[in-house]
C-alpha cells in the first residue's frame, strides 16, 4: 500500500533530526494534506464539544450565546449535587438500567437462536429469503417503527387493540399504560435488531470446521445434538465477547425509540438518562444542569467500556483496542 | 442426502414453523400499513381502524400526499438532498482519512488513529454538541444535518482495515510505473474497494434517510424539514402542517390511512435498495469484524 520509507538510522544531532522530520514531512505531504479536512472535522465536532463539558461546572444563560458561556460564573459541582440529590436521579437510573437489562435478557439470546435455526435450513433459497426479510427492520427508522406500533396498538384504531376490545369487551390501551410500556419497548427492540445482529453469529457458524459435523453424523448425532454440542460451543467465544460489550453499553437504553414512543403517562417507567438530558437541556433550557447529567453518563460509560475491553482481553480477545 | 429419522423430521418441522412465524412477524406490520393506506373514510368508519386486508382500493391518501400538498414533495427534496450530498461528503471524508491511516509507514499514524479512536469511547454529549451547532450558525440550514456527522469513526476504521488488507505489491508496482500517490488512490485502490465503499455508502445513505433527531433539534423552519420529521408530526396529530386543504375536502381520508400512506412513501425507497447490496454488506461486516 505505502511507499516504503525505511528510516535511516537517526543521527543524534538536533539539526539533522529536524531536517529528517522535514524530509519525512515533504515526502508524505500529500497524505497529510489529504487527511487534514477529516482531522479538522474531528477537532471541531468531537473535541470542541468535549471542551464544552466545562459548562457543566458553570451557570450559563441560555440566551447569551458564546459570550454567555465565557461570562457564566463557575459553580463547581453544584449541578452534580443537585442531580444526585434529586428524586429524578434514582428514577432515571433505575429506568435506564432496568430497560437495558430487559433488552439484554430478551434481545441478546434472540439473534443467537435465530442464527441457530437458520443454520438448520438446508434450502439456500429459503434461507436467503428469510435472512433478507429479517434485515428489513434494521433499515427503517424508529419513526416508521413508531408508526407500525401505532397501527397495531393505538388505543382505538390499532389492529390488535381492536381485536382485543371486541374479544374481551374491555377497552385496552397499551402505549399510555405503565404496565405494558416496557413490554412494547423490549419487543420492538428485539423485532428491529434480531435479524441484523444474527449476521455476526452466522458468520461465526460458517467458520466452524465441517469435519466436526461429519464426524458427529457418523457417530449418529441428531441435528439438535449437533447444534448443542458443535455449533453452540463453536460460537461461544463470539457470544461471550458480544455479551461483554453489550453490558458495557448498558447506559444506552434506546434514546430515539423511547423519545418517540413515551408520553407523560409513562415517564415513571420509561424516562432514561438520555431522555432526561434532552428534556432538561433542550426543552427546559437548563443547559448547564443537563450537560452535567450528560457528563455523568459519559464518564460512567467510559469506565464501563474500558472495563468491558479489559475483560475481553483477559479472555484472549484483542478487544477493540 | 441422509435419510432423516422421525425425530429429525419433527425437529426440522418445528424449526421451519418457527421461522415462518418470525418472518410473518417481520412482514405483517408492513402489510397492515400498506392495506390501511388504501382504505376510504367509509370503510374506516365501518371497520373501526387499521385493517389487514382492504375491501376496496382508494388512492385518496396518496393523492393528498403527492398532488394536493407541497409539504411532502418538499420534504422529499430535503431528504434527497441530505442523502445524496450527505453520503457523498461522508464517503469523500471517510475514504481519504481511511486511506491515509492505512499507510503503514506514515509518521504519526498511531497518534492520529488514537485521536479518532478517543471520540468513539467518549463524547461531550448532547448539550455541548447542540450549542456548538448553534454557535456555528448552522441551525436552520441543511448543513446542520450533514456536517456534524461527516465521518463515522467506526466505518472509517472498517474501511482502513480493508485498505490495509489489500496486497502491498499492487501500489508498489504502481510506484515503479511512476504513479504518484493521488493516482494510486484513484486508479488502484478505489477500483479494488468498490464493494466496501458501496457498503459503507449504503450505511451512510440509510442513516441520512432515516435520521430525524438532528432535524428535530436544529431545524425549526418547516420548509427545511425532512420526510421523517413530517411523518413524526403526522403520527402525533391527525393533521399535517400545511395541509389545510384536507379540511375543505368533501370526503377526507381517515388519519390512519394518511399516516399509513406516508409510512409507505417514506419506507419504500430503502426497501428497494438494501436487498441488492445485501451480499456486499454481509461481506463488509465480516471485514470489519476480522481486524477490529
Amino acid at each position: 500500500m505505502s511507499r516504503s520509507s525505511r528510516t535511516l538510522p537517526l543521527q543524534r544531532t538536533g539539526e539533522s533530526r529536524w531536517s529528517h522530520a522535514r524530509k519525512q514531512f515533504i515526502k508524505w505531504r500529500f497524505y497529510y494534506l489529504l487527511i487534514t479536512p477529516a482531522l479538522l472535522y474531528f477537532l471541531i465536532f468531537h473535541y470542541a464539544p468535549m471542551a464544552g463539558i466545562l459548562i457543566a461546572f458553570k451557570d450559563i444563560s441560555p440566551f447569551g450565546g458564546l459570550q454567555g458561556v465565557i461570562d457564566g460564573p463557575w459553580v463547581g459541582l453544584k449541578h452534580f449535587t443537585r442531580f444526585f440529590n434529586s428524586f429524578f436521579f434514582w428514577n432515571v437510573m433505575r429506568n435506564t438500567l432496568e430497560i437495558s437489562v430487559l433488552k439484554i435478557i430478551f434481545g441478546f439470546p434472540a439473534p443467537i437462536i435465530f442464527a441457530l435455526m437458520l443454520n438448520e435450513v438446508t434450502r439456500t433459497a429459503v434461507k436467503r429469503v428469510v435472512q433478507t426479510i429479517s434485515y428489513l427492520p434494521h433499515f427503517i427508522s424508529w419513526v416508521v417503527v413508531t408508526g407500525l406500533i401505532t397501527a397495531l396498538l393505538a388505543s382505538n384504531s390499532g389492529l390488535l387493540t381492536g381485536l382485543l376490545n371486541s374479544l374481551t369487551g374491555e377497552s385496552w390501551s397499551f402505549l399510555t399504560n405503565p404496565d405494558h410500556f416496557r413490554g412494547i419497548l423490549v419487543s420492538s427492540h428485539v423485532w428491529k435488531t434480531v435479524g441484523w445482529s444474527s449476521i455476526i453469529y452466522l458468520a461465526a457458524i460458517s467458520g466452524i470446521d465441517p469435519h466436526l459435523y461429519e464426524a458427529a453424523a457418523i457417530d449418529g448425532a441428531s441435528r439438535l445434538q449437533m447444534a448443542r454440542h458443535i455449533t453452540l460451543p463453536g460460537i461461544s467465544f463470539v457470544i461471550a465477547i458480544l455479551f461483554i460489550f453489550e453490558v458495557g453499553h448498558i447506559l444506552e437504553a434506546g434514546f430515539e425509540q423511547i423519545l418517540l414512543l413515551y408520553s407523560p403517562a409513562v415517564y415513571g417507567v420509561s424516562d432514561i438518562l438520555d431522555t432526561y438530558v434532552y428534556r432538561e437541556g433542550l426543552i427546559r433550557l437548563q443547559y448547564s444542569f443537563a450537560a452535567a447529567v450528560g457528563l455523568f453518563k459519559a464518564i460512567v460509560s467510559l469506565l464501563l467500556i474500558i472495563g468491558a475491553n479489559s475483560l475481553a482481553r483477559r479472555l484472549g480477545q484483542p478487544g477493540i483496542w | 442426502m441422509l435419510k432423516l429419522s422421525r425425530n429429525e423430521q419433527i425437529f426440522l418441522g418445528v424449526v421451519y414453523v418457527l421461522l415462518l412465524g418470525v418472518t410473518l412477524a417481520f412482514l405483517l406490520p408492513f402489510v397492515i400499513v400498506l392495506s390501511t393506506s388504501f382504505i376510504s373514510e367509509a370503510e374506516f368508519a365501518r371497520r373501526g381502524g387499521y385493517v389487514l386486508f382492504p375491501e376496496g382500493i382508494d388512492f385518496t391518501a396518496y393523492d393528498i400526499l403527492f398532488r394536493r400538498s407541497r409539504v411532502i414533495l418538499n420534504a422529499y427534496g430535503v431528504t434527497a438532498f441530505r442523502v445524496v450530498v450527505g453520503t457523498l461528503l461522508n464517503l469523500v471524508f471517510t475514504v481519504t482519512m481511511a486511506y491515509v491511516l492505512a499507510q503503514k509507514n506514515l509518521p504519526g499514524r498511531i497518534p492520529l488513529t488514537i485521536f479518532v479512536f478517543i471520540t468513539m469511547i467518549f463524547s461531550g454529549g448532547l448539550i455541548p454538541r447542540f450549542l456548538l451547532v448553534d454557535y456555528l450558525g448552522m441551525r436552520n440550514t441543511l448543513w446542520s444535518m450533514i456536517v456534524p456527522i461527516l465521518v463515522n469513526a467506526w466505518y472509517m476504521l472498517i474501511m482502513r482495515n480493508f485498505f490495509m488488507s489489500l496486497p502491498e505489491e499492487l501500489s508498489e508496482a504502481a510506484i515503479v510505473d511512476g504513479a504518484t500517490a493521488p493516482v494510486i488512490l484513484l486508479r488502484v485502490v478505489l477500483p479494488l474497494s468498490l464493494p466496501v465503499i458501496a457498503t459503507i455508502g449504503l450505511f451512510y445513505a440509510v442513516h441520512h434517510w432515516n435520521a430525524w433527531f438532528d432535524a428535530a433539534i436544529y431545524i425549526d423552519r418547516s420548509e427545511l424539514q425532512p420526510l421523517q420529521i413530517i411523518l413524526r408530526g403526522l403520527l402525533r396529530s391527525a393533521t399535517l402542517e400545511g395541509m389545510e386543504e384536507i379540511a375543505f375536502m368533501e370526503k377526507p381520508p381517515p388519519a390512519a390511512s394518511l399516516r399509513s400512506a406516508l409510512i409507505i412513501v417514506s419506507t419504500v425507497p430503502v426497501l428497494f435498495i438494501y436487498p441488492f447490496i445485501q451480499r456486499y454488506f454481509v461481506k463488509g461486516i465480516m471485514i470489519g469484524g476480522v481486524k477490529g
